[in-house]
Order: structure tokens, then sequence, then C-alpha cells
């Protein structure tokens, strides 16, 4: 048996008998015979020592796939983790602390989320920023739930957002009993004409992502422009990585940036634990949920960090919160921070435009063999669709050369580069798509 | 200490890519950003210091006793952190062919068989990425269960006023209206109070147990079939699982559907605040309402997966005699604090407790003026973590303590002697200890500052 209790036997009757017991049953003398379980009661294998556990674990690791070129995109990016953003996070005291609530003792990481905060904000150009949530999804979800008030409940989103996400908004939806109405599609991109006549008095947001589910970029300015004038609020869902390059959302209108933060030094993980960020203007700063930390002083006039209009939060509130969200992602966000600082703006854009050029130079190089067409008209960032035939065989040929082709989308396949794939990598993707379309 | 913007000088930097090896794409003027975002400017020298000044202010459980009640601060063995970086599970793609990611599936459906098993539930989900989310699952779970028989009269969710406030504000996020019942004198359920609210508009009931208070409710099947005889069904809160796992399954007790803090009871480190997991069990009437294609998603993709496999490792070190054998000295140690602590402080509840105990500092407030948070702040200064403070809101001046199993005699010992030090203090030196910490990084910090008048961001 595998055991993290520092005592022997002997030493845990002898703390029994201070308390003047004689068994562990006594311990829970008021918890009823019927469902008590006695030694050996759990129907499970025996507990084992760090070594068999370690076979038994990496043995389940081994029968994953590890490609040696990823170009599948749709929510989760393989970018290129620098290793001290890898390694910092893994120093024990970050990694193992409680949430910052004694300030005196917990400034490194009260300090490291104020700089997350601040880098956030410049990167989406937004005033304030929360702690962090749990992932793009669910900021998306706390982002509508914040827009609405007492005479605008309809939250509308863009059928160009990822299908998780609008899955997700839907669902913190069906909770409060508010309305989720989808905007179409129309050429891979939201359909502005159906925008315009969507966008009612009742309606409170409107969420767009940029670039979109299939990579394509919305004219997110001039949805901003719409939603504003129709008296809603904007929401925009952003991959912090683009925003290295592109305009951010504040320079397009948006009220609130949200947006999934796993570009910025999170492995894919098979999904989690991944990193929402949520930042808002000025103007809207109290209805931020989650936790935000702020800068004041302490009794002796010092620069001291501390956990920040609590007043919103569950502990406070209870019933009249506004979420329920108590945690972050503080270390996910500890990490993006030191993604940023060490790639700094110049290392991010260059990652965008690296990201960029290696799509456009794959999406040039598969539409070139017959059959292969862009699926879609738009500009595109680092993601795009194409309809081909045999589809099924292209992605199996890839597999078997180890590569992990685009995702089978409805319309096509959704590929995707990252500034981390060579151009050797590339053409050898598009020889064997060459191969099996001959 | 310097912000990471006040070390950046301009053109320091670390060498990561390399030159773009095809043709550059530019973006239509329209579709550029203006200015560039002012992100600080520093070596890996300069990067590595700065953390490192950083992770020096930060108290982790391997600093020291961390006897935070209601979060399990458990030591976080090291061979789960080793397990969750192995490239087979970090390199995965979420969206990777089935085929492809067997070992992500036997990984999950491994932990889900084990805290099936503890939990006496028939099904879980790992996609709630914390406690309160997954305390917002299990109660959709509750919601699509009346819907779909069509029963839209129940709208009301039961509360102790002991429970944390994650529970009525989710109950509020699922569109209920919050019943707060009053605990009893014990800091239990008070049966009649709960018979005066159940009825047919009953929805379900939010339950912890051992509660808030670290007791074990001996009425729990007879709350559980009071609130299914209302047609209402019963929500484990399962913060407090670390004092009856493999003790007492909370199916065993009636629950229909319950959320675990894998961080907590599971042994996952908390991070600073995050990521953990909160998986939701239930019962097979409820499995048809987990998250899935066609019905609820609470998140993207599959959950926090490496959170799950730090949880597997450790149920696996564990096993059938290590479960068990966690949660009894998880009670034995808190106990035993608890007595060496009573001749001093004053328990709120003078009995046998669960994993957490609970003192009352509010006769001693009022004989030296010392409260609860002064003890802790003086805590600060001997290295120790200070217990929970305020909370449960039954109890006044109430300081929460929880130890947990991975701790020695020693160490609560030493413990035991810090408390009876500061309450002797109190009586001599009370100024000293309403002006804690002295030797901590900060002092108090101006709270109140803070929110009205709030920096929440650095300003170039």
């Amino acid at each position: 048996m595998g055991s993290f209790v520092p005592s022997t036997p002997s030493e845990q009757q002898e703390l029994l008998r201070a308390l003047g017991l004689s068994s562990f049953r006594e311990l829970y003398g008021v918890v009823p015979q019927e469902m008590y379980l006695e030694d050996g009661a759990l129907n499970l294998p025996s507990g084992l020592s760090e070594l068999e556990v370690s076979r038994s674990v990496s043995a389940m690791a081994g029968k994953n796939r590890i490609f040696s070129t990823i170009l599948r995109g749709a929510g989760a990016y393989d970018h290129y983790i620098p290793s001290i953003v890898k390694y910092i996070p893994t120093k024990e005291e970050f990694l193992t602390a409680y949430t910052p609530y004694q300030a005196e003792m917990s400034q490194g990481i009260l300090q490291s989320i104020f700089e997350y905060q601040t880098m956030i904000c410049e990167l989406t150009g937004m005033d304030v920023s929360n702690a962090s949530v749990y992932d793009g999804a669910t900021a998306a979800a706390e982002a509508a739930a914040m827009c609405r008030d007492r005479k605008r409940r309809v939250t509308l989103i863009s059928g160009a957002a990822h299908p998780d996400t609008i899955q997700t908004v839907r669902t913190y939806c069906y909770g409060t009993g508010d309305e989720l109405r989808v905007v179409p599609v129309k050429d891979g991109k939201t359909d502005l004409e159906a925008l315009k006549e969507m966008l009612s008095s009742e309606v409170a947001s409107f969420y767009v992502q940029q670039p979109n589910y299939y990579g394509v970029l919305e004219d997110a300015e001039a949805i901003g422009a719409m939603v504003h004038e129709a008296g809603a609020m904007y929401v925009m869902g952003c991959n912090p990585i683009s925003l290295g390059i592109l305009k951010t959302p504040r320079e397009c209108g948006a009220d609130v940036a949200v947006g999934e933060g796993q570009p910025l030094g999170m492995p894919l993980s098979y999904g989690g634990p991944y990193l929402g960020f949520m930042c808002t203007t000025q103007k809207h700063m109290r209805k931020l949920p989650g936790r935000i930390v702020g800068e004041t002083v302490d009794s002796k006039g010092e620069r001291a960090y501390v956990l920040s209009l609590q007043a919103r939060e569950q502990h406070i509130r209870r019933e009249k919160a506004s979420s329920n969200i108590c945690s972050n992602q503080a270390l996910c966000a500890l990490t993006a921070g030191i993604y940023m600082a060490t790639m700094g703006a110049d290392g991010i854009k260059e990652a965008a435009k690296q990201s960029m050029a290696k799509a456009h130079y794959l999406a040039k190089s598969l539409c070139a063999i017959e059959g292969v067409e862009l699926a879609y008209s738009g500009e595109f960032f680092h993601e795009f669709v194409t309809t081909m035939p045999k589809a099924e065989e292209v992605l199996k040929a890839l597999e078997a050369a180890d590569i992990l082709g685009g995702l089978p989308v409805e319309g096509g396949i959704l590929w995707c580069a990252t500034e981390k794939v060579s151009k050797a990598q590339l053409d050898q993707a598009v020889e064997i798509v060459k191969e099996v379309l001959a | 200490m310097k912000l990471i913007f006040e070390k950046s000088t301009a053109g320091h930097r670390c060498s990561i890519l390399p030159a773009c090896d095809v043709e550059e794409v530019a973006l239509p003027a329209e579709l550029a950003r203006g200015e560039a975002p002012k992100l600080p400017e520093l070596s890996e020298t300069e990067i590595s210091r700065h953390y490192t000044e950083l992770n020096k202010r930060v108290h982790g459980v391997n600093c020291g006793f961390y006897p935070l009640g209601s979060c399990t601060m458990k030591y976080n063995p090291r061979i789960d952190e080793g397990m969750a970086a192995l490239p087979g599970f970090t390199a995965v793609h979420p969206l990777a062919p089935a085929h492809t990611v067997e070992g992500c599936k036997e990984a999950l459906d491994t932990a889900k068989q084990y805290l099936c098993e503890i939990t006496g539930m028939d099904d879980m989900t790992f996609q709630p990425a914390a406690g309160a989310h997954g305390e917002f699952t299990g109660v959709l779970l509750i919601k699509q269960y009346h819907d779909a028989r069509g029963d839209s009269k129940r709208r009301k969710i039961i509360v102790p006023d002991s429970a944390h406030g994650t529970n009525p504000a989710t109950a509020a996020m699922c569109g209920y209206d919050v019943v707060n019942i009053p605990s009893a004198p014990n800091g239990c359920v008070d049966l009649e109070a709960l018979k005066a609210v159940l009825g047919e508009d009953t929805a379900g009931l939010m339950l912890t147990n051992p509660n808030t208070v670290g007791i074990f409710d001996e009425n729990i099947l007879e709350i559980t079939r009071l609130v299914h005889e209302a047609g209402g069904l019963c929500y484990y809160d399962g913060a407090n699982l670390n004092a009856v796992m493999g003790v007492v399954r909370p199916g065993d007790m009636g629950f229909d559907c319950i959320h675990l803090n894998l961080h907590k009871t599971f042994a996952t480190p908390h991070g600073g605040g995050g990521p953990g997991s909160g998986a939701v069990g239930c019962k097979a009437a409820l499995a048809p309402y987990l998250p899935k294609e066609d019905g609820i998603r609470v998140r993207s993709f599959h959950g926090n997966f490496l959170v799950v496999i730090k949880a597997l490792t450790y149920l696996l070190t564990l096993g059938k005699e290590g479960v068990p054998e966690a949660a009894k000295n998880a009670v034995l140690n808190a106990n035993y604090l608890q007595s060496k602590i009573r001749g001093t402080f004053t328990p709120a509840f003078d009995r046998l407790c669960m994993h957490e105990f609970v003192l009352d500092l509010s006769e001693f407030k009022k004989e030296t003026g010392v409260s609860a948070l002064d003890v802790a702040k003086t805590l600060i200064d001997h290295g120790m973590h200070p217990p929970t403070m305020y909370f449960p809101l039954i109890v006044h001046e109430a300081l929460m303590l929880e130890p947990t199993e991975t701790e020695s005699r020693e160490t609560l010992d030493e413990a035991a002697e810090i408390f009876r030090k500061l309450y002797e203090l109190a009586k001599t030196d009370p100024e000293y200890m309403h002006a804690a910490p002295h030797h901590a990084q900060i002092g108090r910090p101006d709270e109140v500052r803070a929110a009205r008048n709030p920096i929440l961001r650095y300003s170039f």
C-alpha cells in the first residue's frame, strides 16, 4: 500500500489512547453501522509503491500517439513553449500554495496575478482584467451573464464561434432561464444582414469569435458599430497570439474581451487545464466576475497587493452573487504571465506572423493540388478550411506518417499551422496529400 | 519588491524562435493593430531572478503547517506531478482521433471506476474545472431531471445556513430560489426546520456531510429520506470528503449526485488558486443528464485532464487500504489537535469532530479584545499559515482548523504550543497582536483603500 501518512500504526494507537479511545471505529461513533465500511470493504485494487504506480500510469501514457507534426487547432493550439515557461510553475511554493487570502504571506502570488492582469490588458487594449476563469468557453458564458440587465436578457452568439463555446453558453443560459439565439453563418463568417435583423431591443450582448472557428477573420469593427447602434454590448472572443498583430478588441469597440489563454504557454494536455481570460472597460469593471487583485498600501505605507472588490463574490453575496465562481486558474495565469514576459511584444508578434505565414503557405500548397479548394473566401489568420475528395483517406495517410492532419468539420477539413511547424514538415504533409489524391 | 515592468530594459530579450522559413504574409492594414502591447523586455536571467524573488514570497505546503479548514491542504505527492508531465499526456490534442488516445480513455475510465466506488455513485464526469463548477453541473442534473418529468413547480433549493457561499450562488445560477434553513444548536441540520420547508416546490437539498463545522450529521439517512419523500433530490458537496472517503459513501447516505474537489481530497496541488477539478458523480437515474454531445456542456473539451491524472496517480498509490487510512488519520489528527488546543481556546462544539474543527473566539475577544483575525495575523509571524477565518457564518469569531492526515504528531504538538503562546500573549500584550504581523512580507494591507480606489493594473 502506498501512503503519505507519516505516523506508524503504533503512533496512531498512542494518539487514540491520548483521546481516551481504543479504535478508529470509536472516532466515527456517530456513523450508523449500516453505512460504515469495514476494513477491506472497498472493491478496489490494493495500493501500490511509487515504482509500480509509475509503471502503471506510464503504460497508459504509452498508449497515446504523440504526433511529430500537428496541423490541427480548433480551439487547442500547438505553439512552442519556452523552457523557462515550463520550469517556473513547477517550483514547489507556486505549485502547492493556497489562494492568497492571507495577503501578508502571499505577495508572490498576488503580484504575479497583478502582472498577469496588466499584461492581458496590454494585449487586448482593455482597462481591467480579472485573475482568470476556467477557460475561453466559460469566459464567454460569464461575459454573456455580465451583460444582462433587467430590460435586456437575450444573448446573441455567432454561429461561427467554437461549437463548445456555443454549447457552454447555451448551458449557462439554460441555468438562468435566459434565451440564446445563434446568428447564422454565411461563407464561413457571421451573416451581417441576419445579425442586423436579430439585434432587437431585448438583446443584451452579441458574441463573436475572432478569428472564428473556421479561421476566418470577421468584420469585427463593423460588427461593433452595429451592436452598439442597437444598444447592446459587444463581446469578442480573441486568440491571444493573434493579438500580436491583429486589431485589438478595444480598437474594435468591444465592451468585454474574453478568450482561451491556452496558447500562452500551456501544452495541449488533452484539453486541460486551460485558461479563460476576461477583461473589460473601466465602465463595466464592477460587473466582472471572479477574483481580481488590486494594489494598495500596507500599515507601513509600502506598496502591497490584495484580493479586491470581493463584495462582488460568492462568499459575501451568496445567492445574490452574479456568479458562483470561487477560484481562478492561478498556476495557468502564472504560466501565461511568464510566457508573455519571455516572448515579449516582439516574440508574440513573431509567433503570430509566423503562424499566419505558415498557414498561408500550407493553404497555397494544398490548393495547388487538383481537387483541393478553400471552402471560404475571407481573410484568415492561422486556420482555414479546405474541401477535397477522399478526406478520410488523406487523414489516415497523414496519420501513418506521424502527422495529425486537420479536423474534419462540416464543409471540409479545418487545418492549422503555428510557428512551431517547419517548412519541411509542411512540405511532407502536402506531398502525402498529393499522393492520396493523385 | 519591484514589478516585472519596473525591471524592463529596452532591447533586453530571450531568443526563442528562428527566422521564418516561409514567405511572410501581410495582414490588410485595416485589420492590423495600431500600437504594440507594452510587455516587459527582459533577458532569461532577469526573468529567472524575478520569479525566484516572487516565489520566495509564496507559502506552499512544502513550507510548513497549513491547517486551512475546508481546504484539505494535504501533501501533494511528487509522483503525481511526474506522471502529469509525461509527453504521452501533455502532447495530446483534445480532438485527436479516439484510436490514438486509448491511454487517455483508460486513465479517465480508471479514475471514474475508483471514484464511483469510493463515493457510491454509478457514473461520473470530469468536465467541471473546479468545485463551484462541479456544483453548477450537479444542480443542472437535478434541474434537467425535473424538467424532463415536466415538473415545473419545483423552484426551490434548500441550503443550510452553514453552507459555503458557492452553494446558494450555484442554486441562483440554475434559476432556483434559495431557502436557507437555520442549523440546530449542535451545528447539524434542524430536522423540524427542514420539514417545515419541504414541499411540492422542493427541487432539492444541497448538503455537506460532515458539515462545515466538522461534524457528521447522524440524522443523514432521515434527512435524505425526507427530501426524497417530498419529491426532491439530494446533492452532496464533496468538499469534506477527506473525513469519510473509504469509510462512508455519499451514495449510501442517500445522495443522488455529488461533486468532488480533486484538488482537496485527492491531493492535486492548489496552484495558488487553481487549476483544480470538480468531478461530478451521480446515480444511474441522473446519468442521462451528464455533459454529452446533445446535452449540457460546462466547459470546452474534456475538463482539466492533467489534474485528473494527478488524482488517478494518487488513487492508484493509496488503493483499497490507503483511501480509508487517509480519512481515518485525518479525523484522528483533527481530534488530537483539538484536544491539545482545548486547554486554551474554546472549540465551538465540545465533542469528537471529523477532519476539521472550529474554535469560537467570541468570549476570548470579549475578555482580551483580541479577535480571530488578530490571532490569525500573529500566527503568520510564527511561520504558520492561519486557519480559515470567519467561516462558517454560524460560529462567531471562528477559526477552522483542518490538519489533514499528512502531518506528524510532532507538527501537531508544535502547532498546539504556538496556539498556547498566542493565548497567553493576548492577555499580556494584546496591542502586539492587533498590529500583527510584524515579521512578514508586508504589514496588514489597507483593503478598504483597495476597494474604494481600485488599481487593478500597472500604469506605464
